[in-house]
């Protein structure tokens, strides 16, 4: 996968670890925590049918996906007889390949870049680049990102993980240069310059690279959803407009549109709706002023069509809003970055084994308590937990789980259907432990368990089982 | 085992609690029959959790069993992804519970997985998924088929102390258990009970996932721990035995002076006794 940030080098543990050891980290995760949560709680308050959208918004999503084909035909169509044009990719290095043709013949220089997951999926900066274009950001978080030489690790939020004197320092280094001297500390003065070096950008840019957070079959149009305008910027100003998109993204119409935008908002940052909600339909026509004189969508696959068939169809329905990582308490721990590539969170926990190979993430659909926070929140209703546990399964059943943890299990189980015999074996270890643990009330270590007890005691058991004593206590009634 | 039997809790002989449990069988023409799951950690470390069980639902009116054909609920191959494991012992667990009205156990986690994992684990084997179907749907939660089920409103207990309670994932999310132990709590004599921040968020057990994930679920339960200390409780309660394992063993280890005890324990009037991971007194 050539997607950036992927570092297979480093385990998952090792990233997880460091995350958790790096203060600047840490201060700037306390800080975002809770936030999202208590805007999408009083979001919810005031929709009493939330939950109804959401059913709807859940069989929007399945039923384009049993009529995946349909959809995209028809949606490239409508693209063809607006003036665009639609390319289809494989994978993620023939997107990157497309793209940077579509650049060359346009002889660009400036690719100015919306806020896209799906194009760091494809690793295109990086392709853009190696192909001499000069690539800039335009979404504020991406913005820093890209300055700081680092990867989203927030799907809607990428720079969540930065704390604000971090981006002062970001800024001073990259724009002292453009003649901006002073440090600027306060929200509203970052913003601005930021706003100020990016319309340059804006202006200059030949070709203008967004996501789409859905496509419109019905009318051909790419919609997106954003906070800043930058995505339009992006996508009217320069000569040349792009959307990249998954297959996933199409929806039936605009009616669907309605349904889905109410949820996709609310979900994600608690708002009814977000500032800036665009839908772009094609190039400038004849009689327009302005607007792009070439409309592009290149759509991708890498994977996403081997899903539909299987259990993890229903990861299809994601719209990438971003709750399952708002209130996942492993994300909000570790951050996105110890994911090791483009999808943090449970989503992406479920995503990155499927389309990077299972191999490849083991660690992902362990690290997760199965605390079921996720799934209760999707906007769409995907089973994120359950999918996790599937993925489990997937492991066990590919052999990609450890020899020695699969024989404990296979051996503790062959005990657990042996009743008398397991509550045989259990006579002596529960009267040592009682024996060694009672005074103190519990043990500070334990065989095999030193991942418990290195930072936490253990209760000392009751010295006999309950069945034990439950047999004795039958016998004296 | 010495004649002190240190550890060892026999049956309550509560007079009046006997008496309650009379009048109510005599009322009732057929008494429920309840099958206890004892779960494998009340089982194996607190036993008095599940007398606690026994004796709620007793005095409830309920006839207890307890199958000597029970360990666990194979949460343990479960979570690792152990399909065939799981299987087979889900079919022990189908198969010793399946004469029972119903079929209750002191955690949500559990229950939970007898209720929404056992019939997804045989969805493509009809006869099994039938019987694991009919086992789901008698399963229940302790203290949600104390209250939804055999509509009791106020159980005999007092216990002196400020409570906090915290929402085990698989209760409050697989189970619907969030009022129930409440309801339940306020109407024991002599305590107070205070909500903390982030109750219903994980306290970072997760079975094995605590073992193969030690720092970020030492990092989840420092953070219930601090939630814990703040809401300015003595004690914390909760529903499943996993998490307070969990959370005792993390208070333990800071040093915090909190109780952790099992609802059912204060529920049941067993409170008294060391608390999870206190130590046992001299005398």
């Amino acid at each position: 996968m050539s997607a950036a940030g992927v570092n297979p080098t480093i385990p998952f543990r090792d990233r997880a670890r460091r995350a958790l050891q790096d203060q600047t980290l840490q201060q700037a995760m306390n800080k975002a925590q809770g936030g999202f949560v208590d805007k999408r709680r009083e979001a919810m308050a005031q929709l009493p049918e939330f939950d109804d959208i959401r059913d709807a918004a859940r069989d929007i999503k399945d039923h384009v996906l049993s009529n995946l084909d349909s959809y995209l035909e028809l949606y490239e169509q409508k693209v063809q007889e607006n003036g665009g044009q639609v390319h289809w990719a494989r994978t993620t290095e023939e997107a990157c390949q497309i793209i940077t043709a579509i650049c060359r013949e346009a002889g660009a220089e400036l690719v100015a870049k919306g806020k896209s997951m799906v194009s760091e999926e494809m690793g295109l900066t990086g392709a853009l680049e190696a192909a001499g274009l000069k690539v800039v950001e335009t979404d504020l978080g991406e913005y820093i990102v890209q300055l700081a030489g680092e990867t989203p690790s927030h799907i809607i939020a990428p720079a969540v993980h930065k704390t604000r004197e971090q981006i002062t320092e970001l800024f001073h280094k990259h724009h002292a240069k453009l003649g901006y001297s002073e440090r600027v500390t306060e929200r509203e003065a970052i913003v601005n310059e930021a706003r100020n070096v990016l319309r340059e950008v804006f202006i200059t840019a030949d070709v203008g690279i967004t996501g789409a957070n859905f496509l419109v079959a019905e009318t051909g149009a790419n919609v997106i959803v954003t906070n800043e305008g930058n995505g339009d910027l992006t996508s009217c100003l320069p000569r040349v407009q792009i959307a990249v998109a998954g297959i996933e993204r199409v929806i039936p119409s605009l009616d669907d549109l309605s349904t889905l935008l109410r949820v996709l908002a609310r979900s994600a940052t608690g708002q009814e709706i977000t500032a800036y909600t665009t839908m772009y339909a094609g190039p400038r026509h004849k009689d327009d002023g302005e607007g792009p004189a070439e409309y592009h969508v290149v759509l991708l696959d890498n994977g996403r069509s081997a899903m539909l068939g299987g259990a993890y169809r229903p990861m299809l329905r994601c719209i990438r809003c971003g709750a399952c990582m708002n209130h996942c308490p492993v994300y909000l721990a570790i951050g996105g970055h110890a994911y090791g590539w483009v999808y943090p969170g449970p989503m992406g926990s479920v995503l990155t084994p499927l389309l990077t190979g299972f191999e490849r993430a083991v660690d992902l659909p362990n690290a997760c308590t199965l605390n079921g926070r996720c799934k209760a929140v999707c906007p769409v209703r995907i089973p994120l937990s359950d999918l996790l546990l599937e993925h489990r399964f997937e492991q066990h059943r590919r052999g990609l789980t450890s020899a020695v943890g699969r024989l404990l299990i296979r051996a503790w189980a062959w005990l657990a259907r042996r009743p008398r015999l397991y509550h045989g074996v259990m006579v002596i270890p529960l009267w040592l432990m009682h024996r060694l643990g009672r005074k103190a009330g519990a043990l500070r270590w334990l065989p095999l368990a030193g991942g418990w007890t290195g930072s936490r005691d253990f209760p000392v058991p009751a010295g006999q089982s309950f069945q034990a004593q439950w047999r004795a206590t039958q016998k004296r009634r | 085992m010495g004649k002190s039997r240190t550890g060892c809790y026999s049956l309550p002989h509560n007079n009046q609690n006997v008496s309650r449990m009379t009048e109510t069988t005599k009322t009732s023409a057929v008494p429920v029959q309840v099958g206890l799951f004892v779960t494998c950690l009340a089982d194996l470390v607190r036993p008095k959790v599940a007398f606690a069980a026994v004796r709620l639902l007793e005095q409830a009116g309920c006839t207890v069993t307890v199958p000597q054909a029970q360990t666990c609920c194979g949460q343990p191959a479960l979570n690792s992804g152990d399909q065939a494991s799981t299987e087979r012992i889900a079919q022990g667990v189908i198969r010793a519970f399946a004469d029972f009205d119903y079929v209750v156990a002191p955690s949500g986690s559990c229950t939970g997985t007898l209720r929404h994992k056992y019939p997804e684990l045989f969805r493509q084997d009809l006869k099994w998924a039938t019987r694991a179907r009919a086992l789901a749907d008698k399963t229940f939660e302790l203290t949600r088929f104390l209250v939804e089920v055999m509509k009791i409103e106020q159980v005999n207990a007092s216990y002196a102390g400020t409570c906090t309670y915290h929402d085990s994932c698989a209760g409050l999310r697989e189970m619907n258990v969030h009022e129930q132990p409440r309801r339940l709590l306020q109407g024991v004599t002599g305590l107070t009970l205070t909500e903390m921040v982030d109750a219903n968020v994980c306290c970072g057990f997760g079975g094995l996932f605590s073992v193969k994930y030690p720092d970020i679920s030492v990092r989840m339960v420092s953070d219930k721990c601090a939630n814990v200390a703040s809401s300015g409780a003595d004690t914390l309660l909760g529903g499943d035995l996993g998490c307070l394992l969990n959370i005792a063993g993390r208070l333990r280890r800071e040093g915090a002076p909190v109780k952790v005890l099992h609802v059912a324990e204060v529920l049941a009037g067993m409170a008294d006794g060391p608390a999870i991971g206190e130590p046992e007194s001299d005398s």
